[in-house]
């Protein structure tokens, strides 16, 4: 066998439920049964004879394709593409419904850093309890110890509870401990989107040592286009839970970045499982009305729909990008960005935005639910919008249209002659 | 885990291999067991000591009120070791299933992101109670020699028998409420309840004697076997009902496949549900 992993065929099948709320409890079913024997027993009828059909929805379907050893490939797509579910079927975590995957050598997955980290253990307890859940025997885990510590610079907090540890080092130590992991293959989900850019260049640079030294395979799911670019030399491209292109990383990313539009309602079709996650995001103008071309002058506001499943302690954050992968900056849903506390349901968050922030062009936002720095529940990209030059803005008259930068503010300038 | 080659193909309930991954992943298994009991001791001022504290409050408790205060009888042995032989068993057997059945909601955020076999869980959770259990007999021995009750042989030899007995109930219906609480999610709820009413119908507190010609109803249960034969062994009052423990021992099975097989066919939506 050339390949390293083929996959063949494979699919992957969710039922819809149409409650609310995650999970049922057996009270209800019980009572439901107990109030109206009748209807349950009918609907049990339906479903045996085949006539109550339940809707399905196919998360990925049809998938193809292999990869050779010691190559690195990306995996982009569009939120709720599928990407995520075919990682999760290549891990292990969760059956396909059909098809089949072959892989050789020994596996590891990574999607998420510090996977089973306890807060009461210390760093070095916490070291071994990681490793050993990623799947690292004691003797590795033995070997490595020093060189784990000292790539997580944690020398000092050693036996410390990792409660106590800030964000920064919480990360650093996760990361340390999975990078130290020695499979043929390595899937990565994203993971680099905790932590700091400092410490994000950190990882790319041993993600980039180990895939060249030692000639592994890594299978990398990314909506960080720049690291995706970095990284890998053939990238997959996931839509709608197929394949749509399997190609180099430039073909690829330049076909996807083709195929951006953008739209005042951008709806995301719900992930089962996930504790939190934006489900709508919508932008209207300074009127309510639904548009996703503004004018520099005036105000406009983003309407954020999300739904809870289980109780979340979290915060929503909204990041804005100007063209070319700039962060112009976040902003968190709580003014002191304090982690909240969500009961499950359904919220809406309307964010203003003042007249004259964005410069006239193209900006993109994502949505993050996330405890910053440690887990990242749900992420929304490339929501776009235009900010449109207004014909009475007085300044597009002054610099005719050319008026320059990524931001409009109006700064207060109070000028006297002095002498 | 080997460099052989994975196949992932859509999941049977039941195969060999996952006994042989039960066996592949024994070192992480062993974590499990060393976290959860590293975490509990820690987050206690007592620390270890609570896994004495508990079952010796519960003995002087019932020693004083229906020891001393009702006399209920104890088969001719001193009340507060009678109680406590049953007391032991018992709370491995009652938190052990407790643990388990929370085991795969608590464990969620690792289930949800990483592949191990889920099986380990339950294990790993009563292997931990059984920690306790080994440390709260010391409690026992510490009374056997007071009370001057010298070890009978068969006592000692009976006792792993015991433990395998309430081990195999324990994992058996753990798995089986794991399970059922990841679908519905209020099964931990009622649990503590349904326990309690239990450990009245176990002769725990009182001996089956008490019931007459009845007694023989109370061996449904299988802890009632477990609990009779350790009094019966450990303090010499009677000679071990061979057949009360074979039949304490195959319903333990019993329970053990069920709770396999059930949570074998719950297990691939586990990751989606969780």
């Amino acid at each position: 066998m050339e390949h390293v992993i083929e996959v063949k065929d494979l699919g992957k099948k969710y039922t819809i439920n149409h409650h609310r709320g995650g999970y049922i409890t057996l009270r209800d079913v019980l009572t439901h049964i107990i109030k109206s024997p009748l209807r349950f027993l009918k609907k049990k009828a339906r479903e045996v004879a085949g006539i109550d059909t339940k809707e399905d929805f196919w998360a990925l379907r049809h998938v193809d394709f292999a990869i050779e050893p010691g190559e690195v490939v990306g995996v982009i797509g569009r939120n709720g593409a599928g990407k995520s579910t075919l990682l999760k079927i290549l891990t292990g975590i969760t059956p396909p419904t059909e098809g089949e995957v072959r892989m050789k050598g020994r596996i590891a997955s990574l999607l998420e850093v510090g996977t089973g980290f306890h807060p009461e253990l210390t760093g070095r307890e916490n070291i071994f309890l990681n490793g050993a859940i990623l799947g690292m025997t004691r003797k590795e885990m033995v070997k490595n110890f020093d060189s784990i510590v000292a790539f997580a610079e944690i020398e000092k907090f050693l036996d410390t509870p990792v409660k106590y540890y800030s964000s920064g080092m919480y990360v650093r130590l996760a990361f340390s401990v999975a990078s130290h992991m020695e499979p043929d293959i390595l899937l990565v989900d994203e993971v680099l989107a905790v932590g700091d850019t400092e410490f994000q260049k950190k990882c790319l640079g041993k993600m980039e040592e180990v895939t060249q030294k030692q000639g592994r395979t890594i299978l990398f799911v990314s909506h960080n286009l720049s690291a995706i670019r970095r990284l890998c030399k053939k990238t997959i491209l996931i839509e709608k839970g197929e394949v749509k292109m399997f190609d180099t990383t430039e073909k690829v990313i330049g076909h996807y970045l083709s195929l951006a539009t953008h739209n005042s309602t951008n709806l995301f079709a719900p992930t089962p499982g996930k504790r939190a996650q934006v489900t709508k995001v919508s932008i209207k103008d300074k009127d309510g009305e639904l548009s996703a071309r503004l004018p520099v002058d005036e105000g406009f506001s983003l309407d954020i729909e999300f739904e809870v499943s289980d109780p979340t302690k979290a915060v929503l954050s909204v990041l804005f990008y100007a063209e070319g992968d700039i962060l112009l900056f976040s902003s968190e849903s709580d003014k002191d960005a304090q982690l909240r506390d969500y009961a499950p349901g359904t919220y809406r968050t309307t964010i203003k935005i003042p007249p004259n922030l964005f410069n006239v062009g193209m900006y993109y936002f994502e949505t993050r639910f996330h405890r910053p720095g440690i887990e990242l529940m749900d992420i929304k990209q490339n929501v776009s919008f235009e900010i449109t030059d207004s014909s009475d803005n007085p300044r597009s008259i002054v610099f005719s249209g050319q008026h320059s930068g990524k931001l409009a503010a109006v700064l207060d300038y109070q000028t006297e002659k002095t002498s | 885990m080997t460099s052989a080659v994975t196949i992932i193909r859509p999941k049977k309930v039941l195969s060999w291999r996952d006994f042989q991954e039960l066996w592949e992943y024994r070192e992480l298994m062993y974590f499990f067991v060393w976290r959860d009991f590293k975490v509990r001791y820690k987050q206690t001022i007592v620390g270890v000591g609570w896994a004495i504290f508990q079952p010796f409050m519960s003995m002087v408790v019932f020693s004083l009120f229906f020891g001393t205060l009702l006399k209920i009888p104890s088969d001719g042995t001193p009340y507060p070791i009678f109680v406590y032989t049953g007391l032991l068993f018992w709370q491995f057997f009652s938190t052990a299933l407790g643990d388990t059945s929370s085991v795969l909601t608590s464990n969620q955020s690792i289930i949800t992101k990483v592949y191990f076999p889920r099986l380990i869980l339950p294990f790993a959770s009563v292997a931990t109670k059984l920690v306790d259990f080994a440390v709260a007999s010391t409690i026992l021995a510490g009374m056997m020699v007071y009370y001057g009750y010298a070890p009978h042989l068969t006592g000692l030899f009976i006792l792993p028998l015991l433990l395998l007995i309430t081990f195999m109930a324990s994992v058996g219906g753990g798995l089986f409420l794991a399970a059922l609480n990841v679908k519905y999610r209020d099964v931990r709820y009622a649990l503590p309840y349904f326990m309690q009413i239990l450990m009245f119908v176990t002769p725990v507190i009182y001996p089956a004697s008490i019931a007459g010609k009845y007694s023989f109803l109370l061996a449904i249960n299988p802890m009632m076997g477990v609990i009779q034969t350790a009094r019966a062994t450990l303090l010499g009052t009677a000679p071990a009902n061979w057949f009360l423990l074979s039949l304490s021992f195959t319903a333990c099975l019993t329970l053990l496949v069920i709770g396999i097989v059930y949570f074998k066919k719950t297990e691939r939506y586990f990751a989606d549900v969780a």
